[in-house]
């Protein structure tokens, strides 16, 4: 992670998540969302827009990291757009942790490690 | 096309070490190089073709990877093919030889992988992180996407849509220590139950310590040739007559985290060599996790899809118990992952069920049909999965 170097084409979507907001790759052809955006469609290969996802998805899957000093919850997210992402549930609570499964309901939310740039992770939301 | 006939394996060795402490990768590399050829009844200087992949010394910046190991091996060479799949390339690499072969680019392929993860004490996720100037890099690497959790999040969703057990998963850790009891090079020689699985630590719900592979040092190496030379050797006729390859990506955001790469080359496997999962008599499956076996059961087709929970349970994969003797070195999980790619080793058994050189205890009789298919990369993410079908003749 240290050693990353800016990458023009991502850009737009680093920017957008410093301002709270969780952008998608748009297939210009087949006007199909995808994660993560680039410059062209991974369906057709032409061109392709990004624009703002609802932030709102359910867990796919999920796997807690035990052996670490502090437990996380990695996972992927199915967005109600489509496409899954991976991130993180947020918390390092590990009795909390423990409540997540699969089929939750999540909303994405916005957080930084310390110096670091603002990542889009998800929490689980309410009944 | 039918690769049948078209080469065959004449040369096979593992490398009996488990921790190198007192040797290079490139001296590792050497030893399963003269070990597998003194098998095949050839030297260095018959090697025209040289297959490798990531595992080799000086493979990333700033040295070329394969001149500084063809150079240190002494290889004369007129074809060299490095694809890089992980773990898998191993099996691929059975294939490629086979094609180059088949197309006069070279007589006499040999197909090395060594390492020493032990002995250098790094960890598996050392070598599994996408780099920092991949394209999805940015993307996932502040998620912190151990291996063991990449694997996990199969094993979960495995759970939800089938209702698979721990308990069934750990079946797969007990067949392999039945396995492994035989075997004197084996890592992990003890006996373990289910219930030791369940009551080893959590690593990356819900797998256990005992759902983990092996970290082991060593490697192996594999001779193919063309069948003029195989028919002037000493050695049983061990020949591929299938092979699949499928590189499985995420695809923009839609993919089934349960359908593996394997449920293509599997079926591409089986298409060219004409046979059934019915068929196979033994079968080598990547054993990286529990989890790994048991979605390539049913992504290959040794039971229905899903269904994988159910089929190893009680045993079925122990060779002499059950209907599918599955790793009969002990695989990963206990015998050897060297350089933490495990395709070699399981090219490596199953030529020895095939030429009836397995330990007596856990040889299939007569075999005559095997398989090979591994997963390299994460099963969780993107991974090349490889598999290749070997006949007797």
């Amino acid at each position: 992670m240290s050693e990353s170097i800016p990458n023009p084409e991502q850009a737009a979507f680093w920017l957008a998540s410093e301002n709270g907001q969780l952008l998608l790759g748009l297939c210009m052809e087949t006007n199909k969302p995808f994660y993560y955006p680039r410059a062209h469609s991974p369906f057709t290969g032409g061109a392709a827009e990004v624009f703002e996802a609802s932030g709102f998805g359910t867990i796919y899957t999920y796997s807690i990291a035990y052996r670490v000093s502090e437990p996380y919850c990695l996972a992927y997210i199915q967005l109600d757009e489509g496409p899954i992402i991976l991130s993180n549930i947020v918390g390092n609570d590990l009795e909390a942790l423990q409540t997540v499964r699969i089929g939750q309901r999540v909303k994405v939310c916005f957080s930084s490690a310390e110096g670091a740039r603002r990542v889009p992770f998800f929490e689980v939301l309410a009944d | 096309m039918s690769l049948k006939g078209r080469a065959y394996i004449v040369g096979a060795y593992e490398h009996p070490t488990r921790k190198a402490i007192d040797r290079s990768v490139e001296q590792l590399h050497a030893d399963v190089a003269t070990g597998a050829l003194k098998d095949a009844g050839l030297s260095l200087s018959d090697v025209d073709g040289y297959f490798c992949a990531g595992d080799i010394p000086g493979w990333s910046a700033p040295g070329i990877g394969p001149f500084g190991i063809t150079e240190y091996l002494g290889l004369n060479l007129r074809h060299l093919d490095t694809t890089e799949s992980w773990g898998s390339a191993y099996i691929n690499h059975v294939a490629h030889a086979t094609e180059a072969i088949v197309s006069g680019k070279c007589r006499v392929a040999l197909v090395t992988l060594a390492g020493r993860p032990r002995a250098a004490a790094k960890r598996p996720d050392a070598d599994h992180g996408n780099r920092y100037d991949s394209p999805e890099y940015e993307f996932e690497a502040p998620y912190r996407p151990q291996v063991t959790n990449m694997y996990a999040m199969v094993a979960h969703r495995h759970m939800y849509e089938h209702g698979t057990t721990s308990e069934q998963l750990a079946w797969i850790k007990v067949a392999a220590s039945q396995h492994a009891q035989h075997n004197p090079h084996a890592m992990l020689q003890n006996l373990v139950s289910v219930e030791d699985v369940l009551a080893s630590p959590m690593i990356a719900s819900p797998l256990r310590k005992l759902d983990c592979c092996v970290v082991s040092d060593g490697g192996g190496a594999l001779v193919i040739v063309h069948p003029d030379i195989a028919k002037s050797l000493n050695r049983p006729l061990i020949t591929p007559i299938g092979a699949g390859f499928h590189l499985r990506h995420l695809n923009g955001g839609y993919f089934d985290i349960l359908k593996s790469g394997g449920v293509r080359s599997g079926a591409e496997a089986f298409a060219q060599a004409g046979v059934k999962p019915d068929d196979i008599q033994y079968a080598s499956l990547y054993d990286s996790f529990t989890i790994t076996v048991l979605v390539q059961l049913g992504n290959l087709g040794f039971c229905g899809e899903g269904q994988g929970g159910k089929f190893v349970s009680d045993g079925a994969l122990i060779s002499g118990v059950g209907k599918l003797p599955v790793n009969t070195d002990g695989g990963g999980l206990c015998n050897n992952h060297p350089a933490n790619r495990g395709g070699m080793t399981k090219v490596i058994e199953e030529v020895r069920q095939l030429r009836g050189e397995a330990h007596p205890a856990v040889q299939v009789p007569d075999c005559k049909l095997a398989l090979a298919h591994g997963t390299g990369g994460q099963l969780g993410g993107r991974h090349g999965a490889s598999t290749v079908i070997l006949e007797r003749e």
